[in-house]
């Protein structure tokens, strides 16, 4: 035996409290699954009406508003990644940045030039590391977002896509990269084009027999669309931002579950070789007895 | 008894109210506007201030919402608001030291 006893002893002691960890890390991700699949539902009825009110307002004016004008030449676009701010999670943040790579790769094949954006300091590390530009950034709420963060997030991206010509900040196209909550089981990370708008596009799209209502808009439809606008895409990333972080949860169960898994296992491997180095010192204990006592009595019978 | 509509004051987070009212006093960009049941199909951009709602026996509740959307149609209005709080929900201590957070803090800002 190459390993003594006592030190399978202490590794099994140590994967134990290692495997306690994981386990309360599982349970606590399980029941915050819960509240934040919650919370997705409850901001479900603002975006479902938010999104009837755009697409009423889309089919019955026929204004323009810089938010939907595809630029004619778009020339920098701006990624915003949604990635995790704590890691155990997985593959989570790792698959979300390799999908805004791929994004980033295509785009820059289309000639553009991309300006990244991220939230979540797992992304900010991983840009960081690599010495890359990230052009703003947010962390600190990704397992809990608030509408607030959705707010800042969304008029930053607003104001860049906004911005004049010329300015250091302005980008022609705004995209979206963050992991959808398809199940428990499976998420898989997402891109969309957010800005400009392309036509209301949503989960939560209204009945299509629905017939939508002859509003009268005041003060105009100008103002309403002027108004609603930035909110229907403050209210879409603070849905992706709600998926992201159920997603992360999600995540995090998936793997802190495996990681118990593996250190039961590694427990039981480890059980199993402690024991037989104790049967071993047994049997060798037992032949030393029996050779010592066969010596003896080998001598005892020369001496006769 | 006056006719009735629905009515639902939705907030980003979270569904506020919903039930049926008779009359909905609410302030747009321009200006005050009072809805009774059967009103035509208006889109409008609310201000910041307070949305004042009579129920049905009536009841009677007051919101502060800080500026959103109203739209009627279908005899169903819908208040939209990034922020809305229901007077008899809201804690005015509590409104209070978030006053006192906020302006605290655009000074340490200056």
């Amino acid at each position: 035996m190459a390993v003594s006893l006592r030190e399978y002893r202490a590794r099994i002691r140590s994967v134990e409290s290692t495997k306690k960890i994981t386990r309360a890390m599982e349970l606590i991700a399980a029941s915050r699954i819960i509240k934040a699949q919650q919370r997705a539902q409850q901001a479900a009825p603002y975006a479902r009406e938010l999104t009837r009110a755009v697409s009423a307002l889309v089919t019955y004016s026929n204004t323009d508003h810089p938010l939907t004008t595809e630029p004619e030449d778009p020339k920098r676009a701006a990624i915003l990644i949604v990635t995790s701010d704590r890691g155990l999670a997985g593959a989570y943040s790792s698959s979300v940045l390799k999908e805004g790579e791929r994004l980033a790769e295509r785009l820059r094949g289309e000639g553009k030039e991309v300006v990244t954006y991220l939230t979540g300091r797992k992304g900010e590390a991983y840009f960081r590391f690599r010495g890359r530009e990230i052009a703003d950034s947010w962390s600190g709420f990704s397992d809990q977002p608030r509408y607030e963060n959705a707010k800042q997030v969304g008029e930053a991206l607003i104001g860049a896509f906004t911005a004049d010509e010329g300015e250091p900040e302005q980008v022609d196209e705004v995209h979206l990269v963050y992991t959808q909550f398809r199940s428990m089981l499976v998420q898989e990370p997402h891109a969309v084009r957010m800005l400009p708008l392309e036509i209301v596009e949503s989960d939560e799209r209204p009945e299509r027999d629905e017939v939508l209502p002859l509003y009268e808009f005041e003060p105009s439809p100008q103002e309403v669309l002027d108004a609603l606008l930035p909110k229907y895409v403050q209210s879409r990333i603070f849905y992706a931002l709600l998926q992201a972080s159920a997603s992360e949860l999600a995540a995090r169960q998936k793997a802190m579950k495996s990681a118990t898994d593996n250190a039961e296992e590694l427990i039981k491997k480890y059980t199993r070789i402690a024991n037989q180095a104790r049967q071993a010192g047994i049997t060798q204990e037992i032949s030393e007895i029996v050779g010592g006592v066969n010596a003896l009595a080998d001598a005892n019978a020369a001496g006769d | 008894m006056a006719k009735t509509m629905q009515v639902s004051l939705v907030a980003a987070d979270r569904e506020v109210w919903s039930g049926e009212a008779t009359v909905v006093n609410c302030r747009t960009l321009a200006g005050e506007i009072g809805i009774m049941a059967d009103h035509q199909p208006v889109m409008s951009v609310l201000a910041g201030g307070q949305v004042d709602v009579r129920t049905v026996e009536d009841g009677h509740w007051v919101a502060a919402v800080d500026g959103g959307f109203i739209s009627v149609a279908d005899n169903h209005v819908r208040l939209l608001c990034e922020y809305a709080e229901l007077s008899h929900e809201s804690d005015f201590e509590e409104a209070k030291r978030l006053m006192e957070e906020r302006k605290a803090a655009l000074e340490g800002e200056d």
